[in-house]
Formats: C-alpha cells, structure tokens, sequence
C-alpha cells in the first residue's frame, strides 16, 4: 500500500485519532441505560449526541494537522 | 382529514413559489455551458465549502428521513437513534476515502463511479455492474422522498378522490423535473441552501419550543413506555439487539457514500479539500438529525396518536404521520406551513440530485459505453437531460400505483446491493491488486446473498446469522460486503494466474489520487 504515503500524508499517525468513534458508538453495551441523565435526557441519547460533537472535534483535529504536516515536508 | 388549514397552505405555496423560481434562474449561477455534461451534471466542479456543505447535507438528510426516523423512534423507540452512530462513523469514511476520488475524478475527467471503474479496472462489464447497481438502489430513494411530501400535502388537509388527490404531487414533480432539466445540479445546489436554513429554522425551534410546552425532557422521556427507551439488553448466545443496532450503524455508513447521489454531491466540490472540510463541519447536521429522531418521543409525550383530529392522518400514513402531527399540535399555522416547506422542499433536493446522479450514469456507462460510443459533448448532455426526467417520471408512477410498502422494501434492498461496490469504488481508489473479474464475481456473490438473506429475513434488514449455536443478528449489507471481499481476496490470485499474459489495465495513475 505504498500509493497510501502519497503527498497528501496518507501515512500520517494522526489519522488514527478517526478510529476512536467507531470504538465509542459501536459498541452499544458501553452506553445503553438510562442513568446519569442530563437535563432530563437519558444517558443513551446525550452520550450518543455528544459523540456527534466530539467526533467532528476529532476530524477537525486531524484535517488541521494533516494540512499543517503536508505544507511543511 | 377534516379541514383545509388555509394559513399553513398559503406559506408552503409561497415558499414553493419561491424556490421553483430560485431552480430556474440557477441555471446563471456560476455561469457554466449546460451542453456539457460535468456543467449540467457536476456543476461544473464549482462549489466551494460553503455551498458543498449545503448541497451534500441536503442530498444526504432527507425529508423520507425527517419523518421517518422520528416516525421510527415514535413507533419502535430507541432503535431508532442507530441514524447518530451511523452518521457519526460515515464521516471518518469520506474523510479518508473521499477525496481520493474526487482527486482520481478531477483529473481523469470522471463523472461517476462507473466511469471511475472502467478506467481504473478496464473492465467495461463490471463498470456496467456498478452502473446499474446505482440506478437501481437510487430509484426507490426517489420515490421514497414522494413519500414525504405526499405526507404532509396530507396533514395540509388536502385530500380528495383519485385524481385530485395526486395532483399537488403531480404539480410538485413537474416544478422538480423542470428546473433540474433547465439548470442540471445548479437547481438543488441552490435550493438545498434555503431547503437547510428552514430545517434548521423549524428543528431548533421545535427542540425549544415543544419541551417547554410538554413540561421539559424529563416528562418527555417518563411519557416513553419503558420498553421503548433503552435497547434490549442481549439474552444468552446472542449479540441481540446490541449486534444489530451497531452493524445497523456501520452497514448504512459504509454504504451512504456508494450512493450515486452521494458521490455527485462529492465530486461537484472544487477541491478534495473541500471534501476534508466538509467531512468535519457535516456533522452538524447529524446532531439536528438526532433532535430531530427526539421528536417521536415529543409525539408519543404529546399525546398526539389518541388525538381524534389527527385519526384520519395515522390511519392513511401510519407513523408516519407522527412528526406533522405534532406540528400541528404545537406550532401556529403560519410556522406549520414553514415547517411542511422545509420537508416538502427538502424532498425535492435530493430527489432532483438522485435523478441528475442516475442520468449521469445511464449516459455515461451505458449509453455512451454501449449504444453511441461517440457522442458530441452537446448530444450527451441532452440524452442526460431526458434521463433524469424519464427517471423521475417512473419514480412518480410507481409512488401512484404501488403500495408505499414496497417502495421502503426496494429502499430496503438498495442498501443491500449498493454496499457490494465497495471493493471497486472505495478499495479501488486505494488499490489496484483486485482482479477485474474477480471484483465482478464478488458483487454478484454479495448481491445475491444479500437478498436471499432480505427474503428469508422477511423484508427485514437484520439477519439472525448463527454460527456455532451462537446467534449474531446483524444488518445482512455488512454480512454480505464481508462475503463478497472474501471472494474478491480469494479469486483475485486464481484470475490473475488464468490470465497470466494479460496486462492488467489501468489509466489512472498514483499520483491521480492526491492534490
């Protein structure tokens, strides 16, 4: 998978900052109850939507320093 | 349904009124040569975060799925949120493979993943395989987004007897076909902005307004039966419901972006920076599909299924009719009727999407593939326009004549078959080791099995797969994709040696793939 490490640092580390998502929400043993709730909202869905957030937070990370490592090689 | 809400009617023909004019004089926006096809069906690669954000996130989000998933979670409850995870890890995918093939694309000058795949592999029955596949999954999402506006054409109050019953539907598609034949993909790119923006308007402040109302989340949530509110916890020897909602999730993801429409709305973008971006900032519209799934426990809270003025709506829509029924409970009839806009509109954008995706490929991959191998650039936009209008039409005919059920079936299936292009598509824009015949055996291994396991699930998208007297019932596309690379991996090396003195084929370069 050499095309991988192309100019646009395919090879990068920081892309497996992605995978924690998966890991977060696939799993829905970690995050189906009802207990603490927020704002009256049960655990399973702000903990759902927060990953939302989250998860875009990540990919932000990454875009920045993936542009950052391809302007500086 | 009893009564004509006039007030509510006035805003959503005004608001129509407004964006068919809007379709037309598209057509001028980012001035382009409409007899050229990556003009009519692309845009012209022109749009840039900004508009790319409002264009995919209104071909992506729906109006079947603003009524539908709350409708889900009215009806079945928690299950209903596996949309949040499926979104959540659908954009790490086109994050990382996306922009790969937008760059291929650009270069190459490909309009669909059809073309992607002949040049890349070189194998013109396979890339037909990938071509039909996409017109066929793409045809009942058409008719499912009819789905949504026949709904709330209903809770307008309009209703008749045959013909006239049908005709704001017929009206709706016509305005549709005709600026999306005049303006090519400039229509929804700039509908889809005021489509969002009255989305976005109606959902925050529903999610405000109606818990107020209702007394705050933690009456809502009380109002839920408990059964509905958690997902079952798995009995012995089986994944349960845990194995399902989370395939659910990672099947539908990998799928979305294998979707024709899908990957017009990536490949119109000016950069595969754009895609990166996009993938970071489309989210948003995720956590709003996630209020908005709340919304079926708003309706069940409200009381609005035992509500005898809103008996005639669920009986013809089911629940459908849930979202609009609560609308109607809560809101005045000026904000109803810009609530109805937006998922009247916001069935028009992807549906003109889809059908621009599916005339793309028929021209491309067929016509100009098998039938006119040397059109001129004017004569292949045209047969395209014709496309899109013949695709819509049989979209409106089969929502007329068939029962909706079996549209939601196709719909069903579509994500089955469109997910077993995923070697070709999305491994392919990594990898060149497949072998072409290889590619194609997988596909026709994958798609099969998928809809065996669709039929001996009933029409079901979760198949109880048992192995070793432990059952794992889990979305029967990701099973299947799993079958299907399995095969790929294993005949790749066996064609490989049959054809020992064949070059493998591939125009594309590794240096296509980046910027």
């Amino acid at each position: 998978m050499n095309e991988l490490r192309g100019r646009q640092g395919g090879g990068s580390w920081w892309y497996l900052l992605l995978i924690i998502q998966f890991v977060a929400v696939l799993w829905p043993a970690f995050y189906n109850r009802a207990e603490p709730t927020l704002a009256g909202m049960p655990f399973f869905y702000w903990y759902q939507l927060a990953w939302v957030l989250i998860g875009a937070v990540l990919t932000a990370i990454v875009y920045f320093v993936t542009e950052a490592e391809a302007r500086n090689r | 349904m009893p009564d004509v809400n006039w007030v509510a009617l006035a805003v959503f023909v005004l608001l129509f009124a407004f964006i068919t004019w809007l379709g037309f004089v598209a057509a001028h926006w980012r001035k382009g040569d409409l007899d050229l096809l990556h003009e009519w069906g692309l845009g012209g690669r022109r749009f840039g975060t900004v508009v790319t954000w409002f264009l995919i996130g209104g071909d992506l989000y729906t109006a079947y799925t603003f009524v539908a998933v709350p409708a889900l979670a009215f009806g079945a409850g928690a299950v209903a949120f596996f949309a949040v995870p499926y979104t959540i890890v659908a954009y790490p995918i086109l994050f990382l493979v996306f922009p790969r093939l937008w760059y291929v694309c650009h270069k190459q000058g490909y309009i669909t993943a059809g073309d992607f795949v002949r040049g890349r592999f070189g194998n013109r029955w396979l890339a037909l395989a990938i071509t039909i596949t996409g017109i066929v999954a793409t045809m009942p999402y058409i008719a499912l987004q009819l789905v949504g506006i026949q709904v709330v054409i209903g809770a307008l109050g309009i209703s008749g007897a045959g013909f006239t019953s049908d005709l704001p539907l017929i009206i709706a598609f016509i305005i549709l076909a005709a600026f999306t034949y005049s303006s090519g993909l400039r229509a929804p790119a700039s509908i889809a902005i005021v489509k969002d923006l009255l989305i976005y308007v109606t959902a925050f402040t529903a999610i405000i307004a109606i818990p107020i109302e209702l007394g705050g989340f933690g009456k809502i949530f009380a109002a839920v039966p408990a059964e509905k509110l958690l997902l079952s916890a798995p009995g012995a020897g089986t994944t349960g419901s845990y194995g399902a909602y989370a395939t659910l999730a990672l099947g539908s993801a990998l799928a979305l972006f294998l979707y024709p429409h899908s990957i017009t709305g990536i490949l119109s973008a000016n950069s595969g920076r754009v895609i990166r971006r996009n993938a970071a900032l489309l989210p948003a519209y995720s956590f709003m599909l996630g209020l908005l799934a709340l919304f079926g426990f708003f309706a069940i809270a409200a009381g609005v299924s035992t509500d005898p003025q809103f008996a005639a709506g669920f009986k013809e829509f089911g629940n459908n009719f849930a979202v609009p029924a609560l609308f109607l409970h809560s809101f005045p009839s000026w904000f109803v009727g810009i609530a109805f806009a937006a998922i009247g509109i916001g069935a028009l954008v992807p549906a003109a999407i889809m059908s621009i995706a599916a005339a793309n490929l028929y021209t491309r991959n067929i016509h100009r593939e098998f039938i006119n191998k040397n059109p001129t650039d004017q004569q292949e936009a045209q047969m395209a326009k014709w496309v899109s209008l013949i695709v819509k039409a049989g979209a409106l005919v089969f929502i007329l004549f068939v029962p909706t059920k079996y549209a939601i079936y196709l719909q069903l299936l579509g994500g089955i078959w469109i997910i077993q292009t995923l070697p070709a598509v999305m491994l392919g824009a990594y990898t060149r080791w497949f072998n072409d015949w290889a590619l194609l055996v997988g596909w026709a291994v994958g798609t099969a099995a998928g809809t065996a396991m669709a039929a001996a699930a009933h029409l079901s998208p979760t198949y109880p797969l048992a192995i070793a007297g432990f059952t794992f019932p889990g979305y029967s596309a990701l099973y299947t994709v799993i079958l299907n690379l399995v095969v790929v991996v294993v005949l790749t090396p066996v064609f490989n040696a049959l054809s020992a003195h064949r070059a493998p084929a591939d125009e594309t370069a590794a240096a296509d793939y980046f910027a």
